[in-house]
């Protein structure tokens, strides 16, 4: 591959970024296997954690191939340390109850909807090639999660409340998604991939109304920022590497 | 060695490993076959980037092939332009709909965002062909379908959902 040569450090990290969300959210909603309220729903999230999980292989694989060191998806998303992913806050937080992880997945998916979409027209080929596949399954997700979003929101006195505090816990941890350091400049500048800011008001026309048809207030936006895209994660990070990681560090290079 | 015809009439032969009444082929997952000096090069397309089946799919079109003497089979996977259901034909929907299962109706969204719609569109019923029918869960046994219950003559059936 030609473009094992020229893939620059920030074009390895911009592609990490993603497949980092996709892993960690992944591992996330894989702990709901056997625990969701209803069995429609146990379905959804591990089908959603499945393509998720799926498009991480993907993108892990092809950063992989980006760096050159002959690091496979396997490698990367189960030896690295804490510091070394670069997913944002949001997708290692707990879930907490249904409302939460719901909140969670359609405020991530609209995000994920939007720079699928936008890649399309990447200058890396696989990463538009993954991202034209991603697509499909993400906005299955989004449409999804929307849905629960409004039926919990506008529903009972109960799950109005736990939606409107699910949102509200959730809400700051999303500007991470705008957030850029100039390495991000600089993959903008190759066409690898969009500014991250140029998203924000695309992603608020998506979710605002949804979260209005929810009946929920949308919190403002305070000056409370995470980075856990350039590695500096929550205190959630380490338990859920603890899990994931145990096969691997305890059999290294076992397989399937 | 066999023959490129040759070749595809074994793959047509291989069954995808959870809907057996359809083979890898007339699901669109075999692109390209060539045969080369010492073997075969296959392309092959993963439906779902999850999709738990697609390793045991590369086994079987790699056993089949070299069962029926190809010599060394490549196996190679691409995703673009990505699997979209568009690409199953009308025998395979036939013989899906007789197997219990609602083909993909339509052609499958392109464009923007999908919007949010709490009724989904009804589909036909498979047995009965009653389009009184009411969808059960958005995901199914297999990260393709959806499951569907038919009004009409009371039976669960699944959809394959159209991607």
């Amino acid at each position: 591959m030609t473009q094992q040569n020229i893939a620059t450090p920030e074009h390895i990290e911009y592609v990490l970024r993603m497949g980092d969300n996709a892993l960690i959210l992944g591992q996330r909603l894989s702990e709901w296997c056997g625990h969701a309220p209803v069995l429609e729903e146990d379905m959804a999230l591990a089908n959603t954690a499945l393509d998720l999980i799926g498009q991480a292989r993907l993108l892990l694989t092809h950063a992989g191939k980006l760096e050159g060191q002959g690091r496979d998806e396997d490698q990367l998303a189960f030896l690295r340390v804490e510091r070394d992913y670069r997913n944002v806050t949001l997708t290692e937080l707990p879930n907490e109850d249904f409302g939460r992880t719901v909140v969670r997945n359609f405020l991530f998916a609209a995000f994920q909807v939007l720079l699928y979409q936008r890649l399309a027209t990447s200058s890396d080929a696989e990463l538009a090639a993954i991202a034209a596949k991603s697509l499909k399954e993400a906005r299955y997700h989004l449409s999804h999660a929307g849905e629960w979003v409004i039926r919990l929101g506008d529903g009972t006195e109960l799950s109005h409340a736990r939606a409107q505090a699910a949102l509200d816990y959730l809400w700051p941890y999303t500007a991470e998604f705008f957030a850029a350091n100039p390495a991000d400049d600089a993959v903008a500048a190759a066409g690898i991939g969009p500014a991250w800011a140029s998203l924000e008001p695309e992603w608020e026309a998506l979710v605002v109304p949804v979260l209005n048809e929810a009946t929920l207030t949308v919190p403002a936006r305070t000056p409370f920022r995470t980075y856990g895209k350039f590695g500096r994660h929550s205190e959630h990070m380490g338990h859920l590497l603890a899990t994931m990681q145990y096969m691997q560090r305890t059999y290294p290079g076992a397989q399937w | 060695m066999l023959s490129e015809t040759q070749a595809w009439q074994v793959l047509e032969g291989v069954p995808d490993p959870e809907i057996p009444v359809v083979s890898v082929v007339e699901l669109g997952i075999v692109r390209e076959l060539a045969c080369g000096e010492d073997g075969l090069r296959v392309v092959v397309t993963p439906t779902y980037s999850g999709c738990p089946a697609t390793e045991v799919i590369a086994e079987s079109i790699r056993a089949a092939l070299q069962a029926a003497g190809a010599g060394e089979v490549d196996i190679e996977t691409r995703l673009d332009p990505a699997w979209t259901t568009d690409w199953i034909g009308e025998t395979a929907r036939d013989k899906l709909r007789a197997y219990g299962i609602a083909p993909p109706s339509g052609k499958a969204a392109v464009g923007g965002a999908q919007p949010i719609r709490f009724v989904a569109k009804a589909q036909t019923c498979p047995r009965c062909g009653s389009t009184d029918t009411e969808r059960l869960s958005e995901f199914g046994a297999t990260a393709c379908k959806a499951l569907y219950r038919c009004r009409a003559c009371r039976e669960p059936f699944e959809y394959f959902k159209p991607i």
